[in-house]
């Protein structure tokens, strides 16, 4: 156990880019958590997707160990954290685990519209801010520009920022300094009764799931019977430990320490984030603030393109969420998609990482269905029913609209921070997409700017768009406020006469026009020419919105064809078969699997 | 058993870029060797054969017009010894319709040729030009001329939708084709074949191909002009007064077996296929060391072959006869055709039911590979 006044707890905050993960791998270099040879490239983002992308997904730890120029070593938790609004939630978390954070500038980029989504957030946690302007080895760095960017817009002091070159190692121990000398030590009390929040939590195939925590007062150790306030739950501690990156066991965790915990937890889901761990004798009677229950927002269908995966793909979510508790599942079948899982995400990049990780590590080829938000519908009494709210989150089950006494669906407060050059098409989009506007601020060449937006409209592309039309450099954080009742109908689309369930939507009547045109020129382009014409209808009810008609081919066939020529001709046939194989068929009618996802891109108009 | 036999001249004056045939320019040939060669293959073949005397003999290639005649004399003379000869057997011998070839064209017809196809390719001299060809039209046309002198059977190729063709120039060129009074045709679309020179000129952007439309009306144009004339599609490509048509190359669209000899030759022999060493080099290694230019002899499964004929069957005027297929390969009807999709197509008007026969329609010809796509059952194809 450390003092607490030898304790520093801090995350880096950085626009994408600037430097965060590169600085993170210096430190831990410079402080000797790792030998040269045993240091890869970015050590904490250690999935394929996070690398990858460049972005963070599960929060991690490092602890560091540096003996400071006043001669006192000091327990140094560095956090990384996830960058994105479907994380939000797990972001405040381990923000609140912090005291402090470093913020991150290029010195060539300046500050940039999510260094300051990023550093209001901090602030809010009421975190001591250490600026660091990197990159300054490069020609095109002007660092003096960019303190007086940080002073001006951020309205921090950054007289005393720290100038560095995470790349090539120069103000490594500076920045190391200002973390002891600026970011206070964390407050605690060893001898009240435990209270350390969960943090985070994975699941590992040798420990099961290991738990991040923060101790907040008491002491965690081995042997422990502890509970878990929100989750009810009891288990026995039987690892304590902490990351510098490799996995180091200790014989305890004090106050103001962040490491880590196992207690043969078979299942992430009994390890909620932001839980109170707390000892099951002579525990804490208040558990600790800003605990929230994730749900899901955005649902969709998950069907494997070969039927007989069905079984395998149902082992691979299983796998999957034992390790993220934040999706749910439960099986779904579909008359032109067989059998597959109606998931629940909470939000359009978690969608994408985990469709993205079963088709990569689980080598499953997946349709993914049009994204859905929950729906909660006031149904009439019929003859043979009564009146009833029901929840939706599947087109599919819409029910008989005569029985529709109200429709409503959850809204979202957002807000945008950009450059004011892409303010005019940033109100455009949100405008489109049916918000109302709330609020409009200038900081300094910045706009920061407030939307109360349907979440329908936010769930396709709305977080694409926005990076799209700003060049990446606006910001978007969102809070959901409720729901409110809308004119919503479903939109049906029809390919050659038959209704394609898994392209069908419910949207906004004032729209539905525009979406149903959009769908039927996108799928046009989408779906090759047959043998025969093939209408594309978007329809509500019976009435047909808007068509499209994809002309029938012309020709195709080899002009030559003798003996020897065979085997081409039959590799030709075995090559039409095995691209149909990937096709789904809707009356005579193959749409290849691509169409499905890409028609559901609402996206470059 | 084979009644049919192929003989590969792989060797060409100059390559045509157009061409993804098994065709080799070199120096110099050694005509013994090469004769020799193909006797050899001829008897590794014969010996595997059942008895049955030969209905055609077709010479491809390559430029097989490019062998001198007393050569195709002793190929000839030796297969009649190993096999024997149906009466009225067809000879064919591809020919290239240059003077100097036309000259051979009587001691050919000695030799037993009964049968010449001559690659005329176009009856325009900036389209023969672009076809990379070395004669032009009026030499052609006095080729042409010779040929029907010596031979009593000749048809010749034309190559049409070429880029910026029109149906206008097009039906100029067909009906004067038509008027030299030969009764067979074989009219191919240009189709840009991977690993020639037109696909990289198409890669490069030196030409656009006549966009699939536009092919799709020249195609039907074709086919409604020399039925007019008498000389009606009875393949894709091919037109024919009745009982003119190709007998060697109706075998191999009624999936009868047929022996290939020479470089890159294919064969069907009782179920098995047979593929020679393409690279004349490398064939001549092959009967050197082993007796024979065969590469792969393989054993197609009975659903393999049940493909195979209806792809090949189904190009023809007359279709397949299911019942006949289904007997012969041992595969239930609806199993060789899927029956729901030959309905669905039917009313489509792409393909018909004719008794036992099904038969793709006017309209469904220029989209037959599609057709087939369609028509033919996945495990029937990925067995
Ligand atoms: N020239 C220079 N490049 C840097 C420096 N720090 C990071 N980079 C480069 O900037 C890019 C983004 O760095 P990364 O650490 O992944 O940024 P992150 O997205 O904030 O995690 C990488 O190509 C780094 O090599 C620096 O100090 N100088
Ligand atoms: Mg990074």
């Amino acid at each position: 156990m450390t003092e607490l006044s030898q304790i520093r707890n801090f995350s880096i905050i950085a626009h994408i880019d600037h430097g965060k993960s590169t600085l993170a791998d210096r430190l831990i270099q410079f402080t000797g958590g790792l030998t040269d040879r045993e240091m890869s490239e970015q050590v904490l983002d250690n999935m394929d997707i996070e690398r990858e992308r460049g972005i963070t997904i599960k929060a991690q730890t490092v602890r560091l160990s540096y003996t400071a120029k006043d001669g006192v070593t000091y327990e140094l938790n560095l956090m990384d954290t996830p960058g994105h609004v479907d994380f939000a939630y797990e972001v405040s978390r381990s923000l609140a685990a912090c005291e402090g954070a470093l913020l991150v500038v290029d010195a060539a980029q300046g500050v940039e519209a999510q260094t300051l989504a990023n550093v209001y957030q901090s602030i809010e946690h009421d975190h001591e801010i250490v600026p660091v302007i990197n990159k300054i080895d490069l020609p095109a760095a002007e660092p003096e520009k960019v303190r007086a960017e940080i002073e001006d817009i951020i309205g921090i002091d950054a007289s005393e920022a720290v100038l560095a070159s995470a790349k090539s190692g120069i103000g490594i121990a500076e920045v190391l300094e200002a973390v002891v000398q600026k970011i206070p030590a964390p407050k605690g009390d060893r001898e009240a009764p435990l209270k350390a929040m969960l943090v985070d939590s994975w699941y590992d195939p040798y420990l099961g799931v290991v738990i991040l925590v923060r101790v907040i007062d008491g002491v965690i150790k081995k042997g422990l019977q502890v509970k878990f306030m929100q989750g009810g739950t009891q288990h026995l501690i039987d690892r304590v430990g902490c990351f510098t990156p490799k996995r180091i066991e200790l014989p305890e965790l004090g106050p103001g320490e962040i490491g880590f915990i196992t207690a043969q937890i078979k299942e992430v889901e009994q390890a909620k984030v932001g839980d109170t761990i707390t000892t099951v004798k002579g525990g804490a009677t208040e558990a600790l603030p800003g605990y929230k229950e994730v749900q899901p927002v955005v649902f969709c269908g998950l069907f494997p393109v070969d039927a007989a995966d069905f079984e395998k793909l149902r082992e691979s979510i299983g796998k999957l969420r034992l390790n993220d508790a934040s999706f749910s599942f439960e099986m779904e079948s579909s008359a032109a998609l067989g059998f597959g899982f109606r998931c629940g995400f909470l939000g359009l990049l978690h969608l994408e990482i985990i469709q993205e990780r079963l088709t990569r590590e689980y080598d499953l080829d997946l349709i993914t269905t049009a994204p859905s938000v929950v729906y909660r519908i006031q149904l009439r009494a019929s003859k043979t029913e009564d009146a009833q709210e029901i929840f939706l989150h599947n087109p599919a089950d819409y029910p008989d609209p005569s029985r529709i006494e109200t429709i409503e669906e959850p809204w979202i407060k957002a807000t945008i921070y950009t450059p004011d050059e892409y303010l005019g098409s940033i109100l455009k989009l949100c405008q489109d997409r049916r918000g109302i506007q709330t609020d409009l601020t200038y900081v300094g060449g910045r706009a920061q700017v407030s939307y109360e937006l349907p979440l329908n409209e936010v769930v396709f592309d709305f977080y694409d768009r926005l990076k799209s039309i700003s060049r990446g450099y606006a910001s978007f954080d969102y809070e959901q406020i409720g729901m409110r009742e809308g004119d919503l109908v479903k939109m049906g689309i029809m390919v050659n006469g038959d209704p394609v369930d898994a392209l069908s939507m419910i949207v906004h009547r004032s729209v539905a026009e525009e979406r149903g045109r959009h769908m039927c020129e996108r799928l046009k382009d989408l779906i090759p020419r047959h043998l025969f014409k093939i209408p594309i209808q978007a329809a509500i009810g019976g009435k047909v919105i808007a068509r499209e008609t994809i002309s029938a081919m012309r020709k195709d066939v080899t002009a030559k064809c003798y003996g020897g020529d065979i085997t081409r001709k039959k590799k030709l046939l075995e090559k039409q078969k095995k691209g149909k194989a990937k096709m789904r068929e809707y009356g005579n009618v193959s749409i290849p699997q691509e169409a499905f996802i890409a028609a559901l891109r609402m996206g470059e108009e | 058993m084979a009644r049919a036999l192929y003989i590969h001249w792989p060797f060409c004056l100059a390559k045509c870029p157009y061409c993804d045939f098994n065709s080799h320019v070199r120096d110099r040939i050694d005509v013994e060797i090469w004769r020799k060669s193909l006797h050899c293959d001829l008897r590794h073949e014969a010996e595997l054969a059942s008895g049955e005397r030969l209905e055609s003999i077709f010479f491809g290639g390559g430029t097989p017009s490019l062998m001198a005649p007393e050569l195709v004399s002793t190929l000839l003379e030796e297969a009649e010894r190993l096999w024997g000869f149906a009466p009225g057997i067809e000879i064919t011998l591809e020919a290239n319709p240059s003077s100097v070839e036309a000259s051979k064209f009587k001691d050919l017809a000695a030799a037993g040729v009964n049968r010449v196809s001559l690659g005329l390719q176009s009856l325009d001299d900036d389209a023969l030009r672009f076809l990379g060809r070395l004669h032009d039209s009026s030499e052609g046309l006095s080729a042409l001329s010779t040929a029907q002198n010596a031979f009593s059977r000749v048809t010749f190729d034309l190559i049409y939708a070429l880029p910026g063709q029109t149906p206008e120039q097009w039906q100029r060129m067909l009906e004067r084709a038509l008027s030299f009074g030969t009764s067979h045709l074989s009219l191919y679309q240009l189709t840009i074949e991977p690993g020639t020179r037109f696909a990289t000129m198409v890669r490069q952007g030196n030409f656009t191909p006549l966009d699939d439309d536009a092919a799709a009306d020249l195609f039907t144009l074709t086919r409604e002009i020399t039925a007019a004339a008498g000389l009606p599609a009875y393949e894709i490509s091919n037109h024919a007064r009745p009982r003119e048509e190709s007998r060697h190359n109706l075998t191999y669209w009624r999936y009868g077996d047929y022996v290939g000899i020479g470089p890159g030759a294919h064969g069907r022999r009782g179920g098995k296929a047979t593929v020679r060493h393409k690279k004349p080099e490398n064939w001549l290694s092959a009967i050197e060391s082993q007796g024979h230019g065969i590469a792969e002899e393989r054993v197609l499964g009975l659903n393999e072959q049940a493909s195979e004929a209806l792809l090949m069957g189904l190009r023809l005027a007359e279709g397949i006869d299911l019942q006949a297929l289904s007997a012969r390969f041992g595969i239930a009807p609806d199993a060789l055709v899927d029956q729901a999709r030959l309905n669905f197509y039917s009313a489509q008007g792409l393909v018909k039911k004719q008794g036992p026969r099904i038969i793709v329609t006017e309209a469904g010809m220029p989209l037959l590979d599609a057709l087939l796509g369609e028509l033919v059952p996945a495990d029937l194809v990925t067995a």
